[in-house]
């Protein structure tokens, strides 16, 4: 088996959830070697679509920002973030992949800080598209490290919309129906959502991981079905394009 | 239906949509009135201590580097700032200049978080109220269309929204739940393009942002532009013309403008400058030296180019644009 490290395993799974056809917001690191990497294997005609208004870029290079140049190199139209945003507010984004520092059981995100918001203990960026993109594709991957920092069961800040505080809340508030996260993407496992509760499940686990690996790592009770399923070690052929086509400077891996 | 939730951060600016009308009636230029004039003359002319300003599109794209630089050269304070940003807000935040930001990113991307932010923030010298970026864009929009707010479908049910200064509404005709973005006004707008006449048509090659809706939510507007094209070049293809004349208050020929970002087809990022300034901001100290070092002890944006590594640098950088 290749060697292979905590990047590389996030971007191979984070690339195998894309889905060839469809259009999917892409944001800066993880998700665009993902999204490379998916057209050069199962998903060629994967739209990816840049929140400043790139669409369908051929990501034959790799963007260092969400609004460069590389993010409509050879696309399919290069508009505006009004123009991107309304399509997904019409509903034709159907995935959106997001980070955070923190998520908890139902799949909130905080992008903006830890600790009171007037005066905080940490500074992040905010919110960025993450809130739109949270709010407006109809699933979201949330791709991030996973450990007890991160996965909290109270966030200091909510970001960006989950299933807020359980069935029925997005609605409630206001977002459109049928909208929410899907998966996260981590480098012990992969994790979806309960039906009923909306809270997060366990679904597989990355090679050479257990269970009570993921549970010790997570800050709140995750459901754990009967059947569990193995991830895939990254493939040689996945790693080779990485390494050597996609980001031959390594800038992220 | 119960009680609809309102943000309950503060609202900067909110100007009525008829005082924008008599602006733009008493104050803006129908006619084709030559504009060109030196960054100096253009911020000195336009940007005041205490005004609300917004610049596009953001720090490392086609961002109006040198206006910004300018401002901060001029230290031009007290201002409250539509923070889409990168470089561009860490340099007016951390010379001191900014006293309220409407946020929505401010980082670095691939490269982490704005230690300027940070300490901005964590000291509470400036007040942050929350947008997502759409909504900011829709805000912009909103004063486009002439309309006290805009209705939209994002930010509802978050921390982002109650730390917003949007109200929820309830849909005359269907009942939903809304998010009302309140319009914002600024009463000057920074954007750099790839090309513009003296009178202001002024023209962007690839993505434009939020360019179209800043530009028309802009009380005043200052275009810096790579090239300054006759006249008979905007003619040909006026369909390309994002930003016409009449919204334009003066016009600068900036080339290599938003250095060190890019200028998509022109010149790529300068990489180098960009690590070392971030390296720099790291510490308080750091990030004065490089505002020394790149800003007060320079005298215009042509002496920055002359420090940025002169014409086989900028040859370089438009190398690698082709490389895209």
């Amino acid at each position: 088996m290749a060697e292979y490290n905590k990047s590389e395993l996030l971007i191979c799974t984070a690339a195998h959830q894309m889905e060839d056809n469809t259009i999917c917001f892409i944001g800066t690191g993880i998700p665009m070697l993902a999204a490379a990497l998916a057209k050069r294997t199962h998903a060629p005609h994967l739209m990816a679509a840049f929140e400043f208004g790139g669409m369908g870029a051929s990501m034959e290079r790799l963007p260092l920002a969400v609004g460069g140049s590389r993010t409509f190199h050879k696309a399919a139209s290069a508009s505006s973030i009004c123009d991107l945003m309304e399509a997904a507010a019409r509903g034709f984004i159907e995935y959106g992949f997001l980070g955070g520092a923190q998520i908890d059981p139902f799949g909130n995100l905080n992008t903006t800080v830890i600790g009171d918001h007037d005066r905080p203990k940490v500074r992040f960026p905010g919110s960025g598209g993450a809130n739109d993109i949270g709010s407006l594709c109809w699933r979201t991957i949330a791709i991030m490290r996973h450990g007890k920092q991160r996965f909290v069961p109270r966030l200091d800040f909510l970001t960006t919309a989950g299933y807020l505080d359980g069935p029925g809340a997005r609605e409630r508030a206001g977002l459109p129906r049928n909208t929410g996260p899907y998966r996260v993407v981590t480098d012990l496992a992969v994790l979806d959502y309960d039906e009923k509760t909306c809270r997060m499940r366990l679904r597989a686990l990355q090679p050479g991981v257990t269970v009570e690996q993921v549970q010790a790592e997570t800050g709140f009770e995750l459901l754990i079905p009967s059947r569990v399923e193995q991830n895939p070690p990254p493939q040689p052929e996945e790693l080779r394009l990485l390494r050597e086509v996609i980001d031959p400077q390594r800038l992220y891996t | 239906m119960a009680e609809l939730p309102a943000g309950k951060g503060e609202l900067f600016r909110m100007i009525p949509v008829d005082e924008l009308r008599d602006f733009v009636r008493a104050e803006k230029q129908k006619g084709l009135v030559p504009k060109l004039m030196d960054e100096r003359e253009a911020i000195a002319r336009f940007v005041k201590s205490g005004m609300y300003i917004g610049v596009e599109l953001y720090g490392s794209v086609r961002c109006p580097m040198s206006l910004v630089r300018e401002i901060v050269r001029q230290r031009i304070g007290g201002l409250d700032l539509a923070g889409q940003g990168v470089l561009e807000n860490d340099l007016l935040i951390g010379a001191g200049l900014v006293k309220n930001l409407d946020i929505t990113y401010h980082g670095y991307e691939v490269f982490g978080v704005s230690p300027v932010l940070r300490r901005a923030c964590e000291s509470g010298k400036v007040k942050t109220v929350e947008w997502s970026n759409a909504a900011l864009a829709w805000r912009f929009k909103a004063a486009a269309m002439g309309l006290p707010y805009l209705p939209v479908r994002s930010m509802l049910g978050t921390d982002t929204f109650n730390f917003s200064a949007a109200k929820a509404v309830e849909c005359p005709f269907t009942g939903q739940k809304l998010c009302a973005l309140p319009a914002l006004a600024l009463d000057v707008g920074l954007i750099h393009v790839h090309r513009a006449d003296e009178f202001g048509n002024a023209q962007v090659d690839g993505i434009s942002g939020f360019a179209a809706e800043m530009a028309r939510a802009s009380k005043r507007l200052i275009i810096s532009a790579e090239e300054i094209v006759p006249h008979e070049e905007v003619q040909k293809f006026p369909e390309r013309t994002l930003i016409p004349y009449y919204l334009v208050d003066a016009v600068v020929h900036a080339p290599y403008g938003s250095l060190p970002g890019e200028m998509p087809y022109v010149y790529w990022r300068d990489e180098e400058h960009v690590k070392a300034y971030m390296k720099a901001a790291e510490s308080e100290e750091g990030f004065q030296a490089y505002l020394q070092e790149w800003v007060y002890g320079v005298r215009d944006h042509w002496h920055f180019l002359e420090k940025a590594g002169g014409e086989k640098r900028l040859s370089e950088l438009r190398r690698l644009a082709t490389r895209r």
